[in-house]
C-alpha cells in the first residue's frame, strides 16, 4: 500500500500546473473563483485553448484526439484545472456524446462530429429527461416515426424534453426518442442526433430558484431528422444511454473542485468576523468545517481508490454511486457553510453583479453577493445525474441483489 | 499509488484470519470471556507463534519492524475476530518503548518473543482524553523516582507484566512540560491493581501507586520531556484502532447484509424494503469512507512530517469515529429484536464499536484537536 504519487505523476502535475498558469485567461479565472456566472464565450474560449494543446478530451482514445493519459493522470489534471479556477469543460460533447459515438457511431458520424466536438464548433446539449420521465427515464414518450417523403427518408420527432442544460447555447442535441411502443419500456428507444436549427424546435428558458437561466424546455413539433442521424441500431438506444450515463459519472466526486471551495470557505471565514474574531476561530463554526474537511479527506482517498482501480473496461460498481452521493453532499455542504459565514450579507440579491453587468456589488461586499444563489443552485446536485436516492437503489442492487 | 495490501501483508492477514476461524471463533471467545482468567494464555501463545508480537517490535530488538500498513492489515483481522487478548495494549505500549528502544532492548525482546504483556497506564480520573492532564507525581530522590497517584481504566492493566506510566516530574497540572514516562514492573512494591470487566468483553484496571520507587533506568526518554513521545504513541494507538474498527465494520456490514437477505417478513426478504435498502446503502458509504481514512492514517503514521501526521490522525479519528457509531447503531436497528440479544455476534461488534473513542478520544475531542492544528486556519 502506497498513497503517494510517483515521480512521473508529480512531474505530470508540474507540467499541467505550468500550462494552466500560462494559459488560463485571468478574467475567466476571476469569475470562477468568485462564483460569478460564466457566459457562452467564457466556456468556449477555455475549450479552444485546451483543444489547441490537444488536452480537451483527455479520456478519448488517442486515435480520436485523446491525450493518452492514465486515470490517475486525468485525476491530477482535473485537480489542477479546478484548483486554478478553470471552468469545467462542458461535458455534453466531450464526456457524453463523444464516447457514445466512439463506441457505437458509424464512420461517417465519427468523422464528422468528433472533430467538431473537439474544436467546440458544435455545442451539444442532452435530450434525456421529459416532464413525465425523471428518475424513471425509460418511460419517455417523445416519439420518432420513420417516414419516406419528397425530402428522402427521415424521422419525424414530436414531444418535449426538459431540464436541458444550456440548450440556449447549443448547436446540436442528442435525444432519446421512442420508436416502438410494443415491448418493455426500455425496448423501443432510439438515439438521435438533432440539429437545433431544424424547423419545429422551440427552446424555452426555465428560470431556476436562483434566478439563473441554466436549464430549458425543448419542444419538438414535427421535426424532421435525417435517418443518417440515428446512432447505432433502431430500438437499441437504451443500451447507449446507459453507456453514456456510466461516462457521465466520470469525476462525479468533484474532489478537486471541493478542495478549492474548502480553501475559499476558510478564506471567507477568516475575513468575516463574529464577536470580533474570525468565524474560523469560532469553535462552533470551526467544528462544522472540521467535520466537512474530514469527509472530504476521506472522499479524496475513496476517489483515488476508484480511479486507480479503473482499468477502462469493467462496469462501474457501487462505489461510483457512492462517489456521486458523497461528492454532492460535500459540495452542498460547502455552499451552505459559505452562506452561513456571511450572515446578513446572504440576504441581498444582486443579479446585475452576478451577470457581470456591474463590476461591484451594490452592498460593496463583492465576495458575499454570489453565495446564497450558489447555495440555492447547488440543491440540484443531489437531484441531477440520477438522484442520490436512485444512487442508493443502484448500490443496493449491486450489494444486496434484491 | 497502490491501495492494495502487498503479497506479504495479504499472506500474513490470511494466516491470522484462518487462525481466528479455527482457534478463536465466537463460541471460543465467549468461553474465554467467562473463564476465570478472562483471557487465554494459549491464544496469546498462538498469536505469538504467528509472529504478531514480533511484528511491531523493531528489527534491532528481534522484531519484524512492521510498518503502519502492516499493522493496518493485522488490526483489521483482529477486529473481525473481536480478539480480546491484550494485543492492542501491548502494541500501544511498544510504541512508547520504541522511541527509546536502545534503553529498553531487553523488554522489547521479551515482547517480540511473546513472553510479556504490556499496558499503558496514562489516564487518570480527571484527565478524560487529555493525556497531559497528569496529577500523578514522580519526585526525584537521588537517581530514583518515587511515584504516587492513581491511574484509571487501564486496558488490560491487570494482565500486564509491565506498565507504561506517565507522571509529573515538574510543572502544573495541564502543562505539556514536566511529564515523564516510566516502565514499571506490575509487581513492584506499592503497586495495587483493582481489576474489572469492560462492556466490550475485555478487562481493565484502576492502579494505585503508593511510594513506588523506580530507578532512572526505567525512564522512557528524558525526565520532564515526555510529551512528544506521548503524542507519537497516542497517534499510533489511534491508527491501530481505526484499522480495527474498519475490520469490525466490514464484518458488521456483511452480517447485516446477510440478515437482510434471509430474514423474511410480509412474505419477502426484509432487504426488499426500500426503507431498509437506503439505510444499508448509507452503511456501505460509512464503511468505505472510514476505510479510506484508516488507510490514510496507516500510510502517514510513519511520516517524518509530524504536523501532517497529527492532522491526518485527528481527521481519521473524526471520520472513523462517526462511522463506528453510525454503523453499530444501524446494524442493531436493521437486525431488529434479535440484535438486542447477547447471543448474537453483531451485538458484540456493536459494543466494541461503541467504545471506539473511549480511550483515545471521542469525535469531539479530535475535532477540537483538528481545529487547533496550525494548518486549520492557514489559508494560503
Amino acid at each position: 500500500m502506497n498513497l503517494d504519487y510517483d515521480a512521473e505523476e508529480l512531474n505530470f502535475r508540474a507540467k499541467a500546473r505550468a500550462f494552466i498558469e500560462e494559459s488560463l485567461p485571468s478574467d475567466i479565472q476571476v469569475k470562477v473563483l468568485s462564483h460569478k456566472r460564466l457566459n457562452r464565450d467564457d466556456y468556449k474560449r477555455w475549450h479552444q485553448i485546451l483543444h489547441k494543446q490537444g488536452w480537451v478530451a483527455p479520456a478519448w482514445p488517442a486515435e480520436y484526439g485523446g491525450a493518452g493519459w492514465s486515470p490517475v493522470q486525468r485525476h491530477i489534471w482535473e485537480e489542477e484545472t479546478t484548483r486554478a479556477g478553470a471552468p469545467n469543460v462542458i461535458g455534453f460533447g466531450v464526456n457524453m456524446i463523444g464516447p457514445v459515438l466512439i463506441a457505437f457511431g458509424n464512420d461517417a458520424q465519427k468523422d464528422y462530429y468528433l472533430p467538431r466536438i473537439l474544436s467546440c464548433e458544435d455545442w451539444w446539449c442532452q435530450g434525456y429527461s421529459e416532464p413525465g420521465s425523471g428518475s424513471d427515464l425509460a418511460s419517455l414518450k417523445t416519439s420518432a416515426k420513420r417516414v419516406q417523403d419528397a425530402d428522402g427518408e427521415h424521422y419525424v420527432v414530436n414531444g418535449q424534453k426538459t431540464w436541458t442544460t444550456l440548450a440556449q447555447h447549443a448547436d446540436m442535441i442528442f435525444c432519446l426518442v421512442r420508436t416502438d411502443n410494443s415491448g418493455r419500456k426500455q425496448q423501443g428507444i432510439s438515439f438521435l442526433l438533432i440539429d437545433m436549427k431544424t424547423p419545429g424546435i422551440t427552446v424555452r428558458p426555465i428560470i431556476t430558484l436562483d434566478e439563473d437561466h441554466e436549464v430549458n424546455e425543448v419542444f419538438f413539433d414535427n421535426v424532421k431528422v435525417p435517418v443518417e442521424n440515428l446512432v447505432g441500431q433502431e430500438n437499441m438506444g437504451w443500451t447507449y444511454a446507459k453507456y453514456l450515463l456510466s461516462h457521465e459519472r466520470n469525476n462525479v466526486a468533484e474532489v478537486g473542485r471541493s478542495k478549492r471551495e474548502l480553501r475559499y470557505l476558510k478564506e471567507l471565514a477568516m475575513r468575516y468576523t463574529s464577536n470580533g474574531k474570525p468565524m474560523l476561530e469560532d469553535p462552533l463554526f470551526a467544528r462544522k468545517v472540521a467535520i466537512l474537511e474530514a469527509e472530504l479527506m476521506a472522499l479524496e482517498i475513496t476517489n483515488l481508490r476508484v480511479v486507480s482501480a479503473d482499468d477502462g473496461k469493467s462496469e462501474p460498481g457501487p462505489e461510483v454511486s457512492m462517489l456521486k452521493i458523497v461528492g454532492t453532499e460535500v459540495q452542498q455542504r460547502l455552499t451552505e457553510l459559505m452562506f452561513e459565514v456571511v450572515g446578513p450579507y446572504g440576504l441581498p440579491f444582486d443579479a446585475e453583479f452576478l451577470e457581470g453587468v456591474r463590476p461591484d456589488a451594490v452592498t460593496s461586499q463583492d465576495d458575499a453577493a454570489p453565495l446564497t444563489a450558489a447555495y440555492l443552485n447547488f440543491r440540484k446536485a443531489s437531484i441531477y445525474g440520477g438522484s442520490n436516492e436512485i444512487q442508493k437503489n443502484i448500490i443496493n442492487k449491486m450489494i444486496l441483489g434484491l | 499509488m497502490d491501495f492494495n495490501l502487498s503479497q506479504e501483508q495479504t499472506q500474513f492477514s490470511d494466516t491470522l484470519r484462518r487462525w481466528i476461524e479455527k482457534e478463536y471463533d465466537f463460541e471460543r471467545r465467549r468461553e474465554i470471556i467467562t473463564s476465570a482468567d478472562g483471557g487465554s494464555a494459549q491464544a496469546w501463545q498462538g498469536l505469538a507463534e504467528l509472529g504478531l508480537m514480533a511484528l511491531p517490535v523493531p528489527e534491532a530488538q528481534d522484531g519484524f519492524g512492521g510498518s503502519g500498513t502492516d499493522m493496518f492489515a493485522i488490526m483489521q483481522e483482529m477486529g473481525k475476530g473481536l480478539v480480546i487478548e491484550p494485543y492492542l495494549a501491548t502494541v500501544c505500549a511498544v510504541q512508547y518503548l520504541k522511541q527509546d528502544a536502545g534503553k529498553h532492548t531487553d523488554l522489547l525482546q521479551q515482547v517480540a518473543a511473546g513472553n510479556v504483556r504490556l499496558a499503558c497506564a496514562t489516564g487518570e480520573a480527571q484527565s478524560r482524553f487529555n493525556r497531559f492532564d497528569v496529577q500523578m507525581t514522580a519526585s526525584a530522590e537521588g537517581d530514583d523516582h518515587i511515584l504516587n497517584g492513581r491511574k484509571t481504566v487501564v486496558i488490560h492493566g491487570a494482565q500486564a507484566g509491565h506498565l507504561i506510566v506517565s507522571a509529573r516530574s515538574d510543572s502544573a497540572r495541564n502543562d505539556k512540560n514536566g511529564l515523564s514516562l516510566f516502565v514499571v514492573s506490575a509487581d513492584a512494591p506499592g503497586v495495587t491493581r483493582t481489576e474489572y470487566r469492560t462492556i466490550d468483553g475485555m478487562l481493565a484496571a484502576d492502579i494505585d501507586f503508593a511510594d513506588v520507587r523506580i530507578s532512572d533506568a526505567a525512564l522512557i526518554g528524558e525526565a520532564g520531556n515526555a510529551a512528544p513521545i506521548m503524542d507519537a504513541a497516542s497517534d499510533y494507538a489511534c491508527m491501530l484502532i481505526c484499522a480495527e474498527a474498519v475490520g469490525i465494520m466490514q464484518a458488521v456490514f456483511q452480517t447485516t447484509l446477510e440478515y437482510l437477505r434471509t430474514r423474511r417478513q410480509f412474505d419477502q426478504p426484509i432487504g426488499a424494503f426500500q426503507a431498509l435498502q437506503h439505510r444499508m446503502a448509507q452503511m456501505f458509504i460509512e464503511v468505505e469512507q472510514a476505510r479510506s481514512m484508516a488507510m490514510l492514517a496507516a500510510a502517514r503514521i510513519d511520516s517524518d512530517d509530524e504536523a501532517e501526521r497529527q492532522r491526518v490522525i485527528a481527521g481519521a479519528m473524526i471520520r472513523v469515529g462517526q462511522a463506528a457509531k453510525r454503523v453499530g447503531k444501524e446494524a442493531i436497528q436493521l437486525h431488529g429484536g434479535i440484535g438486542m440479544t447477547n447471543e448474537m455476534q453483531v451485538a458484540h461488534y456493536f459494543k466494541r464499536l461503541t467504545m471506539f473513542g473511549a480511550v483515545q478520544g471521542d469525535v469531539d475531542h479530535h475535532i477540537s484537536r483538528f481545529i487547533s492544528h496550525p494548518s486549520f486556519c492557514e489559508v494560503a
